[in-house]
């Protein structure tokens, strides 16, 4: 646990309407209003009660194999101080969020979720996903506890991720295909969205980013927040002091803002967020909400959107589909415009090239969407000392990407 | 602020019927809908994400959006609307983010430029008034809200607080055009909203005949049609104003001599 923040903290929002500065909120229907605003008061008990915090611990221990290693990557150090002016090029390690059960960091959240659910006296679960990790770990959970669900998943995506598809399946999800729009994740969401109006008395919607009206964005990071302490803990223990950088690739941003939150107030600690910047910015085919939108509302909350002048959401490009998204979660919104968290753009190409460097020089398959925070490392590492020390957070790993990686690649398997 | 609901309202249980803009032959349509009744106007403004409502509406939006169709469109639909039928009320119907993408002051203005009597926001709850409500109510425009069967004594103030013209209640938890809810709900439903507000509560989500439209108006002081008439205009194309006025008619008739 960590102390109370203080008073001029970073670490003190969302306020008790649900916003960081302009951003989040509860953007929702009415028919979901009253449920909102149960959720909110079951958190807080939630919260108060050691047991449900014990439980919780509990679980990601011996469920999820938590906690995730911080591992000293010697070769990427190596290759980038070679790369780098002299004197230039920090000690490179990495937050293995790849390790967890599931895969990726998607579970911590879906742990924390079907626990409130419970509480809550739901039966029945719904979620959305994009890639399918969410589904799965949502899926996972929901066989652990052997509660029913249903994840809303857009046609393209069913039919590019199947092997998730089947996993899902496997572990007893009903998974509907999504029809309507460009049917991938915004698709995924409103459909959930529609059926949790419709269900609103036994269903418990488990979002899967930090995003959505309040308290998601706020219960989604704490719950993902695990990794930020753990790696301050780590890394206390390996290098006795706090890292000098944090990275973490941006989609709806969980793994991101779990990394970055317990490190707010601790202002030697940079942090970076890598947005997808698809084919390039200039293309307008990418997924860089803060790079290329502007703040509108949307599933929930307000935030960085990507939109044309009407406010009409334009669709999202990225290679990873985990980062094709044309929204953010309210919190880096409000990072970004207070500059405390610096977000760069990452083309699908630059990812593709990471992917396959942090494969042969660490031993490591990472997820696409983990590969666009190693791609930014070209630039990040030429310009921090050597004695300077940088975490890169791998949310997931990339087993589920080889067909995507082949085909890019123009390799038949 | 318009007298438009008022006297809509005042002649006993009033018809309310939605289309999406830019959906088939707009102006044409609404006219029809006119002609064959109907008291008060709700155009739906189309969005890309339209997740409060079922197929019908969802494919009416991407239809409209797929022509091409611009903010700026569905202003002039409502400012031609305005010259033609000075007396009916239109009422702007949709999601937040077209709705405050320039400003909450911008589209209160425009709305009252092009004699817009109220606006009705999906997913803009009292929580988030601000967005939204003081710049409708500086400009003279009625926000009308919505309740639910969710909605329950405690946040009835909130949800009455700051809205005009008349409260839509949503008779089912669900999304538009689904399935009707029990009369007796709507009945029991529609004497808590009126007991607690001065304001008419009109009934819509589900509401597809003549039939069910009359039972409502038995209760309620307005009763909402949208996805049966949506369905028209995707079924006719741009020859739908023929059918909606055929249809607007039978429910007009169902309303108007329910009581």
């Amino acid at each position: 646990m960590t102390a109370q923040p203080p008073v001029n903290s970073l670490r003190s929002l969302p306020d008790s309407t649900g916003h960081f500065g302009t951003f989040g909120g509860r953007y929702v229907a009415e028919t979901l209003m009253p449920l909102i605003l149960d959720l909110e008061k079951e958190y807080r008990r939630a919260k108060e009660d050691p047991s449900f915090q014990e439980e919780f611990d509990d679980l990601l221990k011996n469920f999820v194999g938590r906690p995730s290693p911080l591992y000293y990557a010697p070769r990427m150090t190596e290759h980038f101080r070679e790369a780098a002016p002299k004197g230039k090029g920090p000690k490179i390690y990495f937050k293995r969020e790849d390790l967890n059960h599931t895969g990726a960091h998607k579970i911590n959240n879906c742990i924390g979720q079907i626990l409130l659910a419970i509480r809550m006296g739901k039966t029945r679960i719904i979620a959305e996903t994009g890639a399918g990790q969410h589904g799965v770990a949502t899926a996972t959970v929901c066989a652990r506890f052997g509660i029913p669900c249903v994840i809303y998943m857009g046609s393209t995506d069913v039919a590019r991720q199947q092997p998730n598809v089947f996993r899902m399946k496997l572990l007893g999800a009903e998974v509907v295909p999504v029809e309507s729009g460009a049917k991938t994740l915004k698709d995924a969401m409103n459909e959930a969205l529609r059926d949790w109006v419709a269900n609103v008395h036994d269903t418990f919607y488990i979002i899967g980013t930090a995003a959505g009206p309040h308290p998601y964005p706020e219960l989604v990071r704490d719950f993902q927040s695990v990794i930020g302490t753990e790696t301050r803990a780590q890394m206390l223990e390996a290098e006795g002091r706090l890292p000098d950088m944090l990275l973490a690739c941006v989609g709806g941003g969980s793994n991101a803002i779990g990394m970055f939150h317990p490190f707010l107030d601790d202002p030697e600690v940079a942090m970076v967020g890598v947005e997808a910047a698809g084919h390039g910015i200039e293309t307008g085919q990418h997924a860089a909400s803060l790079t290329g939108g502007k703040p509108g509302i949307l599933h929930g909350n307000k935030t960085y959107l990507l939109q044309d002048e009407d406010g009409q959401i334009t669709e999202a490009h990225s290679i990873s589909a985990g980062l094709d998204y044309p929204g953010l979660g309210p919190e880096h919104s409000w990072l970004h415009e207070n500059g405390r968290v610096r977000y760069v753009p990452i083309t699908d190409d630059q990812a593709l090239e990471a992917f396959q460097q942090c494969c042969a020089l660490e031993g490591i398959i990472p997820a696409l969407e983990s590969a666009h925070a190693l791609a930014a490392l070209p630039q990040l590492t030429t310009e921090m000392d050597e004695d300077k020390i940088l975490v890169v957070n791998v949310s997931g790993r990339g087993d589920k990407d080889i067909f995507t990686v082949a085909e890019a690649l123009g390799v038949e398997l | 602020m318009s007298d438009r609901f008022e006297t809509a309202f005042s002649k006993g249980p009033a018809l309310v019927c939605f289309i999406t803009g830019g959906d088939g032959d707009t102006a044409t349509n609404l006219d029809a809908l006119v002609e064959g009744g109907a008291d008060v106007i709700e155009l739906g403004m189309p969005f890309t994400d339209p997740m409060a409502d079922g197929p019908a509406i969802q494919e009416a939006n991407l239809r409209s959006l797929g022509k091409g169709t611009r903010t700026d469109d569905i202003f002039r639909y409502a400012a031609e609307f305005r010259q033609r039928h000075p007396q009916i009320p239109l009422v702007l119907m949709g999601y937040a983010n077209p709705m405050t993408i320039r400003g909450p002051e911008w589209f209160a203005e425009e709305c009252a430029k092009a004699g817009v009597d109220g606006v009705i926001c999906v997913d803009i709850p009292p929580e988030e008034d601000a967005a939204l409500g003081p710049a409708l109510r500086d400009a003279g425009v009625s926000l009308i809200r919505l309740a639910t069967p969710t909605t329950d004594a405690a946040r009835l103030p909130a949800v009455l607080e700051g809205s005009s013209g008349f409260l839509y209640y949503v008779s089912v938890a669900g999304i538009t055009g689904m399935q009707q809810a029990a009369q007796g709900s709507i009945e029991e439903a529609v004497a808590k909203l009126k007991a607690a507000s001065d304001i008419p509560v009109a009934v819509g989500f589900g509401v597809r005949t003549p039939e069910q439209a009359s039972s409502i108006a038995k209760v309620a002081d307005g009763v909402v049609v949208g996805s049966a008439l949506v369905d028209l205009v995707k079924q006719h194309g741009d020859k739908a104003a023929g059918p909606l006025k055929e249809l607007t008619s039978a429910l007009a008739e169902a309303v108007h001599s329910a009581r």
